[in-house]
């Protein structure tokens, strides 16, 4: 994606000095090493070099900055930590990039109303922290949570490994500050837990920094769990293990999470940790039970007996937290555990439908196979969201576009199964492409004309989240001409 | 179950009145009929278009037409030991699945249950453009796109007409037992939440001026120990069910308009009339004689918000009036939905 001219004429030299007005004298990024720390996020294979960064530490700032960029027509792409898997961060070449990790000052808890104000760039795992003193925590908890920020999370209504239960960013935030593009701040939802009018809230999580930059947010906590105990089961066959979670499903048990990892990613794991598992597990579940001492003995007899008849042939519980510890450590050690055997992977994301699960794990053995690549499954089984993780190596000719056109296919498959192309990475950079895919014109039309309500002149993260029909048109006739397919020897599903 | 699949004669009537921009007053089951502010538009009738398209019990999950019957969609999902969590409100037998998500209301558990914005998974919606789009989907994770179909809960029909919906689903409690407890109102917001945090099975707890009352709903030994614990008089758990659906003598009682309160935990009104309080504290329900004004700026000096339920002036503004600029943001949402301004005009607000 190169930037049209128009656009590079905007950042003017009186633009950049307007805009050094605007912030603390270190908060103005010029020089290409400064820009260079931002030139991705964890998607590390889209890289561009920033035209700007802007680092505001208070609200104010960011309502000035944004207020030139819209009178100057510079587009700005917010960041928070920079743990997006997407690409969402991706920066633009001629525009700003807006760094708010450092609107991490406020961190107020209310522990009588159960709530708290939090900056936007405050990380995920510090609300925790200062909840714990009062025996509450905030639920959702990405993986990334010692690093990635509450904006972030926002944008991307992040989930984690308890969100089966607790649900996600979306379901877990109440109010939050919203600054539009012509720098207008406004204050979306409210501590009560509704607000008059259309529910803006709801709508900008996931919605990935294109709709307005997220300072504020008032964020509702729970009390920490009285029980835990934590399950683990190996499996013969992954098939028999998605089964088993159909079935936990299916038996209205909850569990505070539910997490499967297939034969590969056991093998990666066991030959980095070893557990002393049985080599010839198929698959591994890890199934984690809160609430009362009653509650989570009922409910461990339940989904213990349910695995048992799913072909579990190796069980452990866990009832203190050390042993709890270890067994998630297992899962904590599965995505480097993996990326030790490769030069380079792919992190996928899909969500499908739970029952399918099986179904689907078995169609994409079918599918790695086809295009020649090692995939390996780990990920949040008990709601439907898969992490295959595609192993390649970018030195050989081909490799990466195999490897995408893998990840594509992937992607295609879980719609076909009536699911999504993401469970909660988000569409970023990456998978515009695949929107394609999921939506049909009109749907597509009403995101942008969503998007045109709070950014008519789409300045605010460019490029991201919704294709342009004429590149889903594009797309579609890339489809039908089989021969300028990248690969068309390969089988497509 | 009655079904019947109208989404292209629906289609086709917004289409035409797009064409002739004549806007239209959506109706469902009609049983909310009052809320919000008087729409004078041509009624396009919703309820005929009806039936699940979709329930998979094992998957917690289902999907049905906007015109089903709310008594329907729960005795189909009891046979299968399942419930809508949120339990919302049914003012009639003829209440909709879609009025239900439109009107965005909760019965008694709300603080402990969750609300209908956090069951929605997606909605298909005709839009202001006789477009069908569907937004979301059938999945428990889905970040593809925006959220276009939570805005949906609340916006009492204003952004499109909703042809079906796909809810989150959760396993009925096997037991629910109501008590009555001699404590005054005062106690209500601090005890709720001590007994929840402690773990008891909270799914009610309001106070009617006179007693505070409780719905435990859990597993049968949760909820036996629960009243073992609290004592107090247990009642008849139908007493929770007429609460949700305004059949209380409170509600009954005609004169004053009632309002719909939203306060933080522990504060009272100042207003004249006399209340009824229940989501631990959070949801007052009050009835006098005040002007709107005096009531919005009580309930915004108690850090909450109020907002007209029934009854009082027609033309008196229903919710608490928006910041300039975040009602020129909702008007450009509601446009970019619905630009010809065609569904429900003006039910939130004059301008919107
Ligand atoms: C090891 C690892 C594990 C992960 N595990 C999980 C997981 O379990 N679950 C999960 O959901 N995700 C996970 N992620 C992905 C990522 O951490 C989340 O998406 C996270 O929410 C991103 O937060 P961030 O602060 O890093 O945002 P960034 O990556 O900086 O930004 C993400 C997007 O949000 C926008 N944005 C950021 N801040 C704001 C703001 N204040 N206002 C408006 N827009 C903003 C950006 O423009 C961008 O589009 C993981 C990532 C890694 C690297």
């Amino acid at each position: 994606m190169t930037a049209t001219p128009q656009a590079e004429a905007r950042m003017t030299a009186q633009f950049l000095q307007a805009l050094a007005a605007c912030l603390p004298a270190e908060g103005l990024v010029l020089d290409e090493a400064g820009r260079r720390a931002y030139e991705c996020d964890a998607l590390t294979l889209f890289r561009r070099l920033p035209g700007v960064v802007a680092i505001p530490e208070e609200i104010a700032q960011v309502q000035a900055i944004l207020r030139l960029c819209d009178d100057y027509g510079v587009p700005v792409v917010a960041r928070g930590a920079g743990t997006g898997l997407s690409g969402g961060a991706l920066p633009h070449a001629e525009g700003v990039l807006l760094n708010l990790s450092r609107l991490d000052a406020t961190l107020e808890i209310d522990p009588d109303r159960r709530l708290a104000r939090v900056g936007a760039g405050v990380r995920n795992l510090a609300i925790s922290q200062a909840a714990a003193p009062h025996g509450l925590y905030f639920a959702p908890d990405p993986s990334s949570q010692v690093a990635s920020t509450l904006g972030g999370n926002i944008a991307e209504n992040a989930g984690g490994v308890h969100c089966l239960k607790y649900g996600l960013t979306v379901n877990n935030v109440v109010a939050a500050t919203l600054i539009t593009i012509d720098g207008e701040r406004l204050t979306l939802g409210s501590p009560l837990g509704e607000a008059p009018g259309l529910d803006l809230l709801a709508l900008i999580h996931g919605s990935e920094g294109l709709l307005g930059v997220v300072v504020e947010a008032w964020v509702e906590l729970l009390p920490l769990p009285r029980d835990k105990r934590v399950l683990l089961a190996g499996f013969a066959e992954v098939t028999d293990c998605a089964e088993a979670v159909a079935a936990i499903i299916a038996a209205g048990v909850v569990p505070a999470g539910l997490e499967l990892m297939d034969r590969a990613a056991v093998v990666a794991v066991e030959a980095m940790v070893q557990q002393g598992w049985p080599c010839d597990l198929g698959a591994l579940l890890i199934c984690e039970l809160d609430g009362s001492a009653a509650e989570v003995t009922a409910q461990s007899e339940r989904v213990t007996a349910l695995l048992k008849t799913h072909g579990a042939d190796h069980l452990e519980s866990a009832t203190d937290p050390a042993e709890q510890a270890r067994i998630w450590s297992v899962r904590k050690a599965a995505f480097p555990a993996i990326a030790r055997l490769a030069p380079d992977t792919l992190v996928m994301d899909g969500s499908v439908p739970r029952r399918r699960l099986a179904a689907v794990l078995t169609r994409i053995i079918a599918l790695a196979e086809a295009y020649g690549l090692r995939v390996f499954n780990t990920f949040h089984a008990g709601d439907g969201n898969i992490h295959p993780v595609i192993l390649f190596d970018s030195r050989l000719e081909g490799e990466l576009e195999r490897a995408e056109s893998l990840g594509q296919a992937i992607l295609r498959l879980c719609v076909e199964e009536g699911g999504s192309i993401t469970g909660e990475h988000g569409v970023g950079a990456e998978k515009v492409d695949a929107m394609c895919d999921q939506f049909s014109a009109a749907e597509l039309r009403q995101f942008e004309a969503i998007k045109a309500a709070f950014d008519p002149r789409g300045l605010l993260n460019p490029g991201k989240l919704i294709p342009t029909l004429n590149r889903c048109a594009e797309l579609g006739h890339l489809h039908v001409k089989d021969g300028r397919f990248p690969h068309p020897e390969l089988p497509r599903f | 179950m009655q079904e019947a699949d109208l989404s292209r004669e629906l289609s086709e009537r917004v289409a035409e009145a797009a064409r002739r921009g004549t806007p239209l007053r959506l109706v469902g089951g009609g049983t909310k009929a009052w809320y919000g502010r008087p729409v004078a538009a041509e009624p396009l009738a919703l309820a005929g278009h009806r039936g699940v398209v979709d329930y998979q019990p094992s998957e917690l999950v289902v999907r049905l037409r906007g015109g089903t019957r709310l008594v329907e969609l729960e005795a189909l999902l009891a046979a299968e030991g399942q419930w809508l969590a949120c339990d919302p409100p049914r003012f009639g037998a003829e209440t909709t699945v879609a009025g239900a998500l439109a009107a965005g209301l909760a019965g008694p558990g709300r603080p402990y249950l969750g609300g209908l914005r956090d069951a929605v998974l997606g909605v298909t919606l005709i839009n202001g453009r006789g477009e069908v789009v569907r937004l979301g989907g059938a999945v428990m994770k889905n970040v593809a796109g925006f959220d276009g179909f939570r805005p949906m809960v609340g916006a009492l029909g204003s952004l499109g007409v909703i042809l079906e919906v796909c809810l989150k689903v959760a396993p009925r409690p096997a037991s629910r037992r109501a008590l009555a407890l001699a404590l005054p109102r005062e106690a209500l917001a601090e005890r709720a939440e001590a007994w929840w945090r402690a773990g008891l099975p909270l799914a009610g707890a309001a106070h009617d001026g006179e007693r505070l009352r409780l719905c435990l709903a859990g597993s049968e030994s949760a909820v036996d120990e629960a009243v073992a614990t609290l004592g107090g008089d247990e009642e008849d758990p139908a007493y929770w069910s007429a609460l949700r659906d305004q059949r209380l003598p409170f509600f009954r009682d005609p004169g004053a308009p009632l309002w719909r309160l939203l306060l933080p935990p522990g504060a009272c009104p100042a207003l004249p009339g006399e209340g009824l309080v229940e989501w631990g504290g959070r949801q007052w329900w009050w009835r006098g004689e005040a002007p709107a004004e005096a009531v919005f700026a009580e309930a915004a000096r108690l850090g909450g918000q109020a907002s007209r339920w029934r009854g009082g002036d027609p033309r008196a503004p229903v919710f608490a009036p928006l910041a300039p600029p975040l009602l020129a943001l909702q008007r450009r949402l509601k446009a970019a939905f619905d630009p010809e301004g065609l569904f429900n005009p003006g039910i939130h607000y004059p301008e919107l």
